[in-house]
């Protein structure tokens, strides 16, 4: 035990936790104003959700010793078994509790990050048994493929602090779901203009902060690895915010503060995987090809006509999927021993493990997606009527409103 | 007696006003609207979507005058409005009938 790394993931766990208020507020900002309660509804409840939900069974279904590779053991049920003492194998210098809160907080924010996509249109009903069997079905599962020992793990991917199990799984998970729901109504056809941009960008602040937690935490000590993870973090959300508006500039001729935030957003996005394994320049190349993917993959819901109301896909499923790729090419043992070298430094095996991993997180999370959807819909029908979703989330599905003007 | 009315660019409502005191009148009623003319608003970029946006913020200036005086007012109005680009407004001129003070009574030229 050490007291100096225990303290360092709790602030870390607590940093994670920020994550999802600051999300909620990115989001919040993105919609019209009579969605914007219903929109920080969708991040503040699964704190509450989730957070019950990894207690009881999630943390066992991640974290619980390996059946086939596929998913955690019960033993886990209801913490047994986790307490004040240290897991052998799992962040063994801190508590097993507070590993176990760590994790807690990526549990979260994962399903949170989906909503944007089906933003401005679902049911709450719907959303909360949505996520609920999402978490179940989909999160714990993959989370236990890529750090609880399961199969993706025991290949060899590398996943510091969540490309696959939260950005990929959200942005692919995105996408089945708004195939599923289509589009909102008079999409195309009135504008639909964030809100409130002053709150998105102060949620894209608290995401960057927030994100120290999440990378730097995740080399579950505080020494030099997590030194590395932090800057990496830190120069890939510079580069990223700095490529996107350059993009937007010569694309559209003016740079925007909506593509400075998400940029930023984007460029975590991209690092996350590779955090802890890439240098400090090579974290700067990720964040500014990162920017640059992910702006142009904004644009794809005009060229597919999909309605991916806040950007899902195009910022979590291709920055992260980036990400894990770029992990592939630009790791180094010098970096990290416990990773392994990319490709640029001699190992192409690596780059096809994590194409591998890119697509098996792809098409499991998608096509489970797509059944947890047909189930819920048939038990509460996902989408809100026509008449609610014009009056908006915040009066037919909570009874209030945010502004009084 | 004539009604002028003048829809222009917000910034330049305190040129306006002076232009217009010095040019003798004595009052004027404004008003902030939205509108569009020939230039159709402006453009609005969120994340690659683009939006036309068609009403724009103007001030409405709406004052009454002697026939007398029209000439010098249109003069001093374009003077001080005019920029040379597109969106620098329009005059409206309309006969009016008649005015009344409603403090005291008095009607046509002596009620201006």
């Amino acid at each position: 035990m050490n007291a100096a790394d225990t303290a360092f993931i709790l602030i870390s766990a607590a940093l994670v936790l920020l994550m999802t208020p600051g999300l909620g507020l990115f989001y919040g900002g993105m919609v019209r104003s009579k969605n914007v309660l219903g929109t920080l509804m969708h991040s503040y409840v699964l704190i509450g959700l989730i957070s019950v939900e990894w207690a009881i069974i999630g943390y066992s279904m991640s974290f619980g010793s390996d059946v086939s590779g596929i998913v955690g053991g019960l033993d886990f049920l209801n913490l047994a078994g986790v307490g004040q003492t240290p897991h052998e194998t799992y962040a063994n210098t801190v508590p097993h509790l507070a590993f176990m809160a760590f994790q807690m907080m990526f549990a979260v924010i994962t399903p949170a990050l989906i909503s944007g996509a089906f933003a401005e249109r679902i049911k709450f009903s719907a959303f909360l048994l949505f996520s609920l069997i999402w978490a179940i079905a989909i999160y714990n599962p993959l989370a236990h493929w890529v750090w609880g020992g399961g199969w993706l793990m025991s290949m060899g991917a590398l996943d510091f602090a969540g490309g696959a199990v939260v950005h990929m799984s959200s942005g692919a998970s995105a996408l089945a779901f708004v195939l599923f729901l289509g589009k909102r109504k008079n999409y195309g056809r009135e504008p639909f203009i964030p809100h409130n941009l002053p709150m998105t960008i102060l949620g894209a602040g608290l995401l960057w902060f927030g994100w120290f937690g999440f990378n730097a935490g995740s080399a579950l000590t505080a020494g030099g690895l997590a030194s590395s993870a932090f800057v990496t973090t830190h120069l890939a959300a510079s580069a990223a915010s700095l490529s996107w508006i350059l993009a937007e500039w010569m694309h559209r001729g003016k740079p925007t503060t909506l593509g400075l935030a998400s940029g930023a957003v984007a460029g975590l996005v991209a690092i996350t995987p590779g955090a802890g394994f890439v240098t400090p320049m090579a974290s700067i190349v990720i964040g500014l090809v990162g920017g640059v993917v992910c702006y142009f993959g904004v644009n794809m819901k005009h060229m597919f006509k999909y309605d991916d109301a806040l950007d899902v896909v195009g910022v979590h499923g291709l920055g992260g999927t980036w990400g894990a790729l770029a992990t592939g090419l630009f790791a180094s043992k010098a970096v990290n021993e416990a990773g392994n070298d990319g490709l640029f430094f001699g190992n192409p095996e690596q780059l096809w493990i994590q194409f591998v991993s890119v697509v098996a997180t792809w098409v499991f999370c998608f096509v489970g997606t797509m059944v947890i959807l047909a189930v819920v819909n048939a038990i509460v029908k996902v989408r809100v009527g026509e008449e609610d979703e014009d009056k908006g989330l915040d009066v037919s599905q909570h009874g209030e409103t945010g502004y009084q003007n | 007696m004539r009604k002028i009315e003048i829809i222009t660019r917000p910034y330049k409502l305190e040129d306006i006003k002076k232009a217009l005191t010095d040019a003798g009148v004595k009052g004027m009623t404004v008003s902030e609207v939205k509108g569009f003319g020939r230039q159709r608003g402006h453009k609005e970029i969120y994340r690659g979507a683009e939006y036309q946006v068609d009403f724009v913020p103007k001030i409405k200036l709406e004052l009454v005058i002697d026939s007398g005086l029209v000439q010098a007012v249109l003069k001093a109005v374009q003077d001080a409005a005019r920029t040379g680009e597109v969106g620098d407004g329009k005059i409206f001129i309309t006969p009016v009938e008649e005015v009344v003070r409603i403090r005291t009574g008095e009607t046509g030229k002596d009620a201006i």
